[in-house]
């Protein structure tokens, strides 16, 4: 009888594995950042590569090592293609969570900008966070960061990502850092206390967003005066959901995030293609029509319709305005920040 | 036949230890494991054997600190030791990942020593690092444990608080236990009621009460919360009610805050109250009232003397499940709350997820374990044990 019940919990404990290891071949699976961006796409690239003849699904994600952290070492890891930011690629690349880029097999580093092109990714999008409010609630226009931490002028909350990143940035801006010296700032001591303490003003009216689709919705709902936001979610809700949404360009941080192929993965000739297809200037020149961020192949720019230019990150206008994210500021000093804003924001 | 019971729970035992048990006992384990630095740099560890902080640092510890780094990065063991010593030490981490690269990059013969570490980075020749490296070696270490109850150890190796602006998981530890005992009192104080009226309709109208009250326990959590952010927002149901009433002139703020806390959660957790008490209640027979006022007692004395005593099991057993559900909420929280509503597991949560620091993540979770167990002992204990059996 005993080792009846020996044989019946071992066969137990094989069917469940068993069962996990099936689990273990997916389809090839791509991984963006959700809403109005991810809509854009899956038109523009999922459907399409579909058509090909391979499958592929898509799924959405916010961000955070963590999660492919816990993909790779949980050693059940069932995405191919992610969408990361500069940061997440740098560390991760350190870490070994992504297979090394066979530039040859996505098309070749000619065909991409200066500096999109890193040993374990590639550029997607370049975009900027940007500061949105609703036009049709908010008459004056806010001048810039400065009026985004005046509460006196726009009382009411405003939203903010849920995180160290570009807040500490935007702080120091509305402190009356200028832009191109925002980094230097931050690298002491006293320019991180000094954000926090900006920060700190405007505690009592601090919402935080952690998905991209959220500052949008928070802005129709009026539960919000201003919000940071992906400045292509402002433009998709304006023009999908006929909202008079509005961005203020100025001094607002740009950045590129990038496609990886995380380590290991059962599909790595179909991400290698995937990653090469979303690559094609062709294709990319599509993306701006349902979601308005730059795009990172070189041969893109001419094909893309000027009617579109006018909100595009990548226009000469708002570049001229906007500032570049420093990745290797928040590599270095990343870990420890979150740690600080998670206390930060996790208290009165 | 108890023997052929056994054998018909084998799979389920089976389920449990595999998919249960060990799991938990896994993670749990996180939170005193170290791993990492030991796994990256086990000659540097050798090197500081018998080191104390006070002494000046040995001699040939930069040599095999040197080996260890390069080795560690090739064998991308390297990240994981460097992100746990930032813990510690900040901003080693990528001046650990960088000095890695220029080992490897220096011409051979020439001389790796505190200089060539102290150019990169001071911290990576200075005494506190090595502290660090020390206390890391494992294979276990009290560190997770202590930062999850706000306190850390200095280079001596005494145990003391962190500093005033980083404290605050014992806060948060409160907080939460605050806002799972309001949850409950707010369900106990609107659950008992409609739990009478169920005893006291007719059958066929306490059917379709009891219908209305698990409606939403069908309904998924998600969509209950994100019914609420729709309710609640500013533009939402409840403020346009209000001010085309004209009880208000000015929208309330009733979302992102405790108010939106306790409301959303309440209304998640009721039905976890309502059903207990409502069995208990049913159990209660309606004649022991009758004697009670046939005996003279008025109404209220009968009601506190004889049916509150009978009740006390289903109040209990409603109580401590609602406060146990409550202590482990995150998504709800997370949806309608305010940064300062934001309970345990939101930041077990983020730990897992964000910033993939398990080990904190691991003795948070044991402090909220442990925590639990404790009520529960309390409550248990105070009960003369009927909520175990209840529970």
């Amino acid at each position: 009888m005993t080792r009846n019940l020996f044989t019946t919990l071992a066969a137990t404990a094989a069917l469940t594995l068993a069962g996990s290891a099936a689990l273990a071949q997916h389809d090839l699976t791509v991984v963006s950042w959700g809403g109005a961006y991810q809509d854009g796409q899956k038109e523009v690239f999922f459907k399409p590569f579909n058509a090909l003849g391979t499958k592929l699904v898509d799924e959405a994600w916010d961000g955070g090592l963590g999660v492919l952290r816990t993909k790779i070492k949980g050693g059940n890891n069932n995405w191919d293609v992610v969408q990361v930011e500069a940061d997440e690629l740098e560390v991760g690349c350190d870490e070994g969570l992504y297979e090394k880029l066979d530039v040859a097999k996505i098309g070749g580093a000619a065909r991409y900008l200066p500096g999109a092109v890193h040993a374990c990714g590639v550029g997607a999008i370049i975009y900027n966070l940007v500061l949105a409010y609703d036009g049709d609630k908010t008459k004056t226009a806010p001048a810039g960061w400065g009026d985004f931490f005046d509460t006196k002028k726009f009382p009411g909350k405003r939203s903010i990502r849920n995180g160290a990143k570009w807040n500490l940035e935007v702080a120091l801006i509305a402190d009356g850092v200028p832009s191109k010296d925002v980094y230097k700032v931050l690298r002491t001591p006293e320019g991180v206390e000094r954000a926090f303490k900006k920060l700190d003003t405007i505690k009592a009216d601090l919402v935080f967003w952690k998905s991209g689709a959220q500052p949008p919705q928070m802005l129709a709902a009026g539960d919000v005066v201003f919000t940071t936001a992906y400045n292509g979610r402002i433009t998709a809700a304006n023009e999908k959901d006929k909202k008079n949404f509005k961005m203020v360009w100025k001094d607002t941080p740009y950045t590129m995030d990038s496609w990886v192929i995380m380590k290991g993965t059962s599909n790595k000739a179909n991400a290698e293609k995937l990653v090469e297809f979303m690559g094609r200037p062709d294709n990319q020149a599509k993306l701006p029509k349902y979601v308005r961020y730059g795009v990172t192949a070189a041969g893109a720019a001419p094909l893309i319709d000027k009617s579109l230019m006018g909100e595009l990150p990548t226009n000469p206008d708002i570049l001229k305005q906007a500032f570049a994210e420093d990745p290797k500021f928040w590599i270095d000093n990343g870990d420890k920040l979150a740690e600080r804003w998670t206390k930060w924001s996790g208290t009165k | 036949m108890a023997r052929r019971g056994i054998t018909l729970a084998a799979p389920l035992a089976g389920f449990l230890a595999v998919f249960f048990v060990v799991p938990i006992v896994w993670l749990l384990s996180l939170a005193l494991r170290e791993a990492e630095v030991p796994r990256a740099l086990p000659r540097t560890l050798v090197a500081l054997s018998g080191w104390q902080a006070a002494q000046p640092l040995p001699a040939p510890l930069f040599g095999a600190f040197a080996e260890d780094i390069v080795q560690a990065r090739a064998a991308s063991t390297l990240a994981d030791a460097a992100r746990r010593l930032n813990y510690e030490v900040g901003g080693v981490r990528s001046s650990l990942m960088r000095a890695a690269r220029e080992v490897s990059a220096a011409p051979p013969g020439s001389a790796i020593d505190a200089a060539f570490f102290e150019a990169i980075d001071p911290s990576l020749a200075s005494p506190a690092f090595f502290a660090a490296v020390q206390r890391a070696r494992g294979p276990v270490s009290g560190y997770y444990l202590l930062a999850s109850v706000d306190l850390v150890r200095n280079a001596q190796g005494d145990i003391e608080r962190v500093s005033a602006s980083n404290r605050i998981y014992l806060d948060v530890l409160l907080r939460t236990l605050i806002i799972s005992a309001s949850v409950t009192l707010l369900c106990l104080v609107m659950g008992f009621p409609v739990a009478m009226l169920l005893t006291q309709v007719k059958a066929r109208t306490a059917d379709w009460l009891l219908a209305l009250v698990l409606l939403p326990f069908w309904t998924s959590l998600l969509v209950r919360t994100a019914s609420w952010v729709v309710v609640l927002q500013k533009e939402g149901m409840v403020n346009s009610l209000l001010m085309k009433l004209g009880l208000i002139t000015e929208p309330l703020t009733l979302i992102y805050n405790r108010t939106g806390v306790l409301l959303a959660m309440t209304h998640v957790l009721l039905p976890f109250m309502i059903l207990p008490l409502y069995t208990v209640l049913k159990g209660i027979p309606p004649q022991y009232m009758r004697a009670a006022t046939s005996l003279g007692a008025p109404p209220a004395t009968a009601f506190v003397r004889v049916f509150l005593p009978l009740a006390a099991p289903g109040v209990a057993a409603g109580s401590l499940m609602v406060f146990i559900l409550a202590l482990g909420y995150y998504i709800t929280p997370a949806l309608v709350g305010g940064g300062s509503d934001q309970m345990l597991s939101y930041f077990v949560a983020t730990y897992t997820t964000d910033t993939g620091n398990w080990g904190l993540a691991a003795a948070l979770g044991l402090l909220m374990l442990a925590t639990t167990l404790l009520l529960y002992a309390v409550a248990h204990r105070l009960s003369g044990g009927r909520v175990m059996a209840m529970g």
